[in-house]
């Protein structure tokens, strides 16, 4: 396999690569004044539009058509919205973006505000990233001094003001209308849609969110053109016109059980045991893994066997998992019990969930016990029946709640009990001899760790 | 009114103020609000609460409703001086985060969400902190901690209450 060289991650390991001075010296914010000077908005859209890049967020939406979706010739503000809210359990690449090459960022959001007209930016970033923070604002802060940001950007007649916003811990601020609700000054309650933000977003003007890794793409599309981003990555099926494939680098970021945990760069579409066997160094301690998590806790989780899905965007739905998430891969190994695994997820979500919508409150909350449960050894057959009905029933795709969080909690559900029944059952009815066979309702346990 | 002792100075008006032409409407100067009342005082009290809501033309129910959203925001009292959050998501679970936070938990002699009495300490769990390339990891204050063991945990809970010149 011959070693991809690294775009969005060049910065990497270079002395002051955070600084304006050494993303110039890189041939950075070049491309941005050319498009000011020579292209229209629109241009920058159709450009994005040509090259196939699909929001690295989670959701894998197409970014220049989620742009179309603008009123045309709105008369009011439009707004951007960067979602750095990067929350998702394995995930670090936007982190590592903001805090190594945090101009390349801003590059990219430069050129999405001058596509998408608008000309205030708010870049949402969690509260757990105080380097990503300072670095950030000293990037900004050298980018306004330089007239990349402010009035009249380079002599172009296009402005630009772009401002930090702090997050408060809440991994549902990172569902794009749950970042609108909360950078609004209220609780990140996710709204229903339509209206799209597009049509009625942050102060009820259009708006786009978008991530991250999203703007470094776009900067470098801008500098590499369409044919270098198309040449990476899956192209779509012929068979299903209407697969937009997977195009592009991708930042993968890898952790637990591998030798060599970190974010790297690969093309889409590299499969979970090329990552964790080449760039990871394989699993710890010369262990097996036993599953690995493809894209962020919430996609699910791919058994050993299964370890061959190419992660691009068509990838994981293949083998029951989401879908790519995050590009989070975490490796669990072969010492590692599966109703801890569950115990952790449910946990997280039952922390998490907002409490807007009943399924997901209630369903979060009710997994975490059960596998509470089952884990102090009162388990019961019954109980891998009511997790998969929980699992089954909440969630965007059945119809029962406004976001997809519950769709996130439900799967790492469904996939363990799927994909490692044998391993439940074995569990329970060893720790639980004399009740594991009981369906009588049992009174439940006080939840002791979610909150 | 009979006025009290105001919770914000005039140093945390001012910033916030500083904020506001960045936002088309007051409302949304709430949670950077919060964030400079809670940096300095290292709580929010409901009488913050009430002054914040005064300069912002806001209920004070509307910004309670949003504070007590985030669970991020202490009321009762001011967190320790060092506030700690111990990763207990899946990559730091996989590698000991659990143990890690039950390890500065007994150092400290505190329960998770306590605080050390010479209020040196708090020790919080945390969900992902997207630093899972140095799991098992904590963020206190600003510094994140990395590859965190039971002897670097131990010698962390001395540091921070070392600081306060109160250390037992």
């Amino acid at each position: 396999m011959t070693i991809f060289q690294p775009v969005l991650l060049e910065a990497v390991g270079v002395a002051e690569s955070h600084t304006l001075a050494s993303y110039r010296s890189r041939g950075g914010y070049a491309p941005l004044e050319r498009m000011l000077k020579e292209k229209q908005p629109t241009d920058v859209v159709e450009l994005v539009k040509a090259s196939g890049l699909r929001g690295r967020g989670g959701a894998g939406f197409p970014t220049g058509l989620k742009w179309t979706f603008l009123p045309k010739d709105h008369p009011g503000p439009i707004y951007l919205c960067i979602n750095a809210d990067e929350s998702e359990p394995g995930t670090f690449n936007n982190r590592i973006l903001m805090e190594d090459d945090p101009h390349q960022v801003i590059e990219g959001i430069i050129l999405s505000a001058y596509a998408t007209r608008a000309t205030t930016a708010y870049l949402y970033l969690r509260y757990e990233y105080p380097q990503s923070w300072d670095r950030l604002q000293g990037a900004i802060d050298e980018a306004y001094a330089a007239g990349l940001l402010g009035k009249n950007i380079q002599g172009s007649g296009f402005s630009l003001d772009l401002y930090l916003h702090r997050g408060a811990a809440a991994y549902i601020c990172g569902e794009e209308t749950g970042l609108i609700e909360s950078l609004e000054g209220k609780r990140a309650w996710p709204r229903i849609k339509p209206p799209f933000p597009a049509i009625e977003g942050l102060f009820r003007k259009p708006t786009v969110v978008n991530n991250i890794e999203t703007m470094a793409c776009v900067a470098q599309i801008a500098r590499r053109g369409v044919d270098w981003f198309r040449s990476i990555g899956v192209p779509s099926d012929p068979n299903n016109p209407r697969d937009p494939g997977s195009y592009g680098p991708k930042l993968y970021c890898l952790s637990g059980h591998v030798e060599r945990p970190g974010c790297y760069e690969a093309p889409l579409g590299i499969t979970a045991r090329q990552l964790i066997d080449g760039q990871g160094g394989g699993v710890w301690k010369g262990r097996k893994a036993k599953a690995v998590i493809p894209g962020g806790i919430s996609m699910g989780l791919l058994t050993e066997a299964e370890l061959d899905t190419p992660l691009d965007f068509a990838g994981p739905g293949k083998v029951g998992c989401l879908g790519l998430g995050t590009a989070a891969v975490v490796v669990i190994d072969e010492t590692v019990s599966i109703v801890d695994f569950l115990h952790n997820s449910c946990r997280f979500f039952a922390h998490e969930s907002c409490g807007q919508c009943t399924p997901c409150r209630e369903g979060t909350a009710w997994s975490l016990r059960m596998l509470e449960r089952i884990r102090v050894g009162k388990g019961r057959l019954k109980d891998l029946e009511l997790l998969a009905e929980i699992g089954n029933t909440m969630g965007m795709m059945p119809g029962s709640t406004i976001c997809g969080l519950a769709d996130g909690a439900a799967w790492p559900i469904k996939n363990a009990i799927k994909k490692f029944r044998g391993e439940f059952e074995d569990y329970i009815k060893r720790t639980n001899p004399s009740g594991w066979m009981v369906t009588d309702p049992v009174p439940a346990l006080p939840i002791v760790a979610a909150h | 009114m009979i006025t009290t002792q105001r919770m914000l100075t005039p140093e945390m008006v001012a910033s916030i103020e500083a904020l506001a032409p960045r936002y088309p409407n007051r409302r949304a100067l709430t949670l950077p609000a919060l964030h400079i009342v809670n940096d300095e005082l290292r709580y929010v009290p409901y009488e913050a609460v009430v002054e914040v809501a005064q300069l912002l033309g806001l209920a004070p129910a509307e910004v309670q409703d949003t504070l007590s959203f985030y669970a991020f925001f202490p009321q009762d009292k001011p967190s320790g001086e060092t506030r700690a959050w111990v990763c207990r998501s899946i990559s730091c679970a996989l590698r000991g985060g659990e143990e890690i936070l039950d390890h500065i938990c007994n150092a400290a002699g505190i329960d998770p969400y306590g605080t050390t009495a010479d209020g040196a300490l708090t020790v919080e769990p945390a969900e992902c902190l997207g630093a899972c390339d140095f799991a098992p990891c904590m963020l206190a204050g600003k510094t994140l901690h990395k590859n965190l063991t039971k002897e670097s945990a131990e010698a962390f809970v001395r540091d921070a209450r070392a600081r306060t010149g109160k250390s037992s």
